[in-house]
């Protein structure tokens, strides 16, 4: 059977180029990196070594760089790590309806601790609104955390608007830019944040590592207590391996960031026409101002896992919003902010488009989904048929 | 996550569609969790369920289990298929996802649903609020 993996926002392959330069690592190459002797030294050479490729990729100084256990590691020590140490100079953070878990139960956290935090909406495609950022800010606002892509519908948010707002006002900005670097070109300081967390995972690298941009002059308190690695920000021994196997994915995703959202356009551009054509089905997410992988559906009448697990019989694999597969009982809290109603919400499909992906997948997907679809609208208790559907629009 | 019996009843299922003018219909769930199913029924004058379809819109367990029920009590009489409860179809099935259990194991009460509206003691429409309170208790 055929086999079409379009969950890239989920994870992606390790490349090739990263497992050959990691392997050294795994097994012969085994020195602590704070070890003064040969082992250790020749260790550290390489760490700093990756740090220095992180650093370029994102505009940064290999100094500011942090490298940590991942997105939601990152989004932890920027988030809370922040909070807490400016915490006699405020007591305000903002962030907005949509972002990661990572974030978003971050900022509950904080709220446990006196913090209060105020969650920006969203608009029907997924955008926060600068003026809404404006009228957020207090004389107690010390951080504005807000994602540059949104994971599930990959809206890209105005993050360079959203950052002079919050640096006008001398406010700490955080962006969980996981969705983004390596799939989507950008810089530090052209985005003007503060703090930009990473994943290795999502641009073809290892699992379990990740790093935090933390620009030179930031004020982040340790929310981890050990030694004084990575700049006691993240203390421990370094995973060296998969530092080694993100400094080389980072690099190559960067170099061919440019051909990527080319090609990855336009595969998403045939996908979401071939779906569209399919009736009550319509888009989730900014029509233009989108991740370039990013698929994101809502069939009427369908549930979303019933729509997967049949994806999943004919070698197909994406994720959906519904409430049966976030592991909870309610649908995505990033569908609910964009005003999506329950069934839309439980019926929302996403396709998320990487480096293997070709057209023939694509067109496999267009010839198999609308069967299912049908099978699933026969015995759909909501489904009027197709007239009365007709008769609605 | 679902066992082979639950795969098969969601790919295969039993007795799909609606009777058309049927003795006795039942409807369960709401769309805010995500599950809505519809059974309706024939009933002969021995009141044996004679004929029964069902229509589904959720999940793979919403849909093996409406399916499971159908062949549960299809050639029963009422009184046995008030009997089935919604355990006994998960048992029947061979056991459900636990975070399935309250959310989309629903099928008994609409067959109860449907027979109760052939007595006319039940409106067949879900009810308010149907299994919100369940929600409440999984949280």
């Amino acid at each position: 059977m055929r086999k079409v993996y379009l969950d890239h926002g989920a994870t992606t392959p390790m490349r090739d180029e990263v497992f050959e330069a990691m392997k050294p690592f795994l097994k012969d190459n085994f020195g602590n990196p704070s070890s003064l002797h040969s082992f250790g030294r020749e260790m550290k050479k390489h760490v700093d070594d990756a740090r220095e490729k992180v650093a370029v990729a994102l505009g940064a100084k290999p100094e500011e760089i942090v490298f940590t256990s991942g997105g939601t590691e990152s989004d932890n020590i920027a988030i809370q790590g922040v909070a807490r140490r400016l915490k006699n100079k405020g007591n305000h953070i903002i962030t907005s309806q949509i972002e990661h878990h990572a974030a978003l139960d971050a900022c509950k956290a904080l709220e446990d601790e006196g913090f209060e935090v105020t969650y920006l909406p969203v608009d029907e495609n997924g955008m926060v609104s600068p003026s809404d950022l404006k009228d957020a800010i207090t004389d107690q606002t010390i951080l504005v955390t807000i994602m540059h892509a949104n994971n599930e519908v990959g809206t890209i948010q105005p993050i360079k608007e959203l950052s002079e707002i919050a640096k006008e006002k001398d406010i700490t900005f955080h962006t969980d830019a996981v969705q983004t670097v390596g799939n989507y070109p950008l810089d530090v300081n052209d985005l003007g944040v503060d703090l930009l967390s990473l994943s290795g995972h999502k641009l073809n690298g290892p699992k379990g590592i990740g790093a935090l941009y933390v620009k030179k002059g930031t004020k982040v308190k340790r929310i981890t207590h050990g030694g004084s690695q990575e700049k006691k920000l993240r203390p421990g021994t370094e995973n060296v391996p998969a530092i080694i196997g993100l400094g080389v994915a980072i690099e190559l995703a960067v170099k061919e960031v440019n051909e990527k959202v080319e090609k990855y356009a336009c595969l998403r551009d045939k996908l979401i026409d071939g779906i569209l054509k399919i009736e009550d089905v319509k888009l989730n997410g900014h029509p233009t101002k989108r991740l370039p992988g990013n698929v994101n559906v809502s069939i009427d009448y369908v549930e979303g896992e019933s729509l997967l697990l049949n994806l999943d019989m004919k070698g197909i694999a994406g994720s959906s919003g519904s409430a049966c597969t976030s592991g909870s009982l309610e649908p995505s809290h990033v569908l609910k902010a964009m005003g999506l109603d329950h069934q839309s919400a439980h019926g929302s499909l996403r396709f998320t488009i990487g480096r293997g992906n070709n057209e023939e997948d694509i067109d496999y997907v267009l010839e198999v989904l609308p069967e299912i679809v049908s099978r699933l609208r026969e015995m759909s208790s909501v489904w009027k048929g197709k007239e009365a559907a007709e008769k609605k629009n | 996550m679902y066992n082979e019996k639950v795969m098969e009843h969601f790919q295969n299922p039993r007795n799909v569609g609606e009777i058309e003018e049927p003795d006795g219909i039942g409807e369960v769930g709401n769309m805010s969790c995500g599950d809505i199913m519809r059974i309706t029924l024939k009933i002969d004058e021995n009141e044996v369920i004679e004929d029964i379809k069902f229509k589904t819109f959720g999940c793979a367990a919403a849909i093996a289990t409406t399916s499971m029920v159908t062949e549960l009590v299809k050639g029963k009489t009422i009184d046995e298929a008030l009997q089935v409860s919604n355990k006994d179809v998960a048992d029947e099935l061979g056991g459900l996802p636990k975070e399935k259990l309250h959310c989309s194991n629903l099928a008994a009460d609409a067959i109860h649903k449907a027979i109760n509206n052939y007595r006319g003691l039940d409106d067949g429409k879900p009810d308010e609020n149907d299994h919100e309170h369940e929600h409440d208790h999984e949280h």
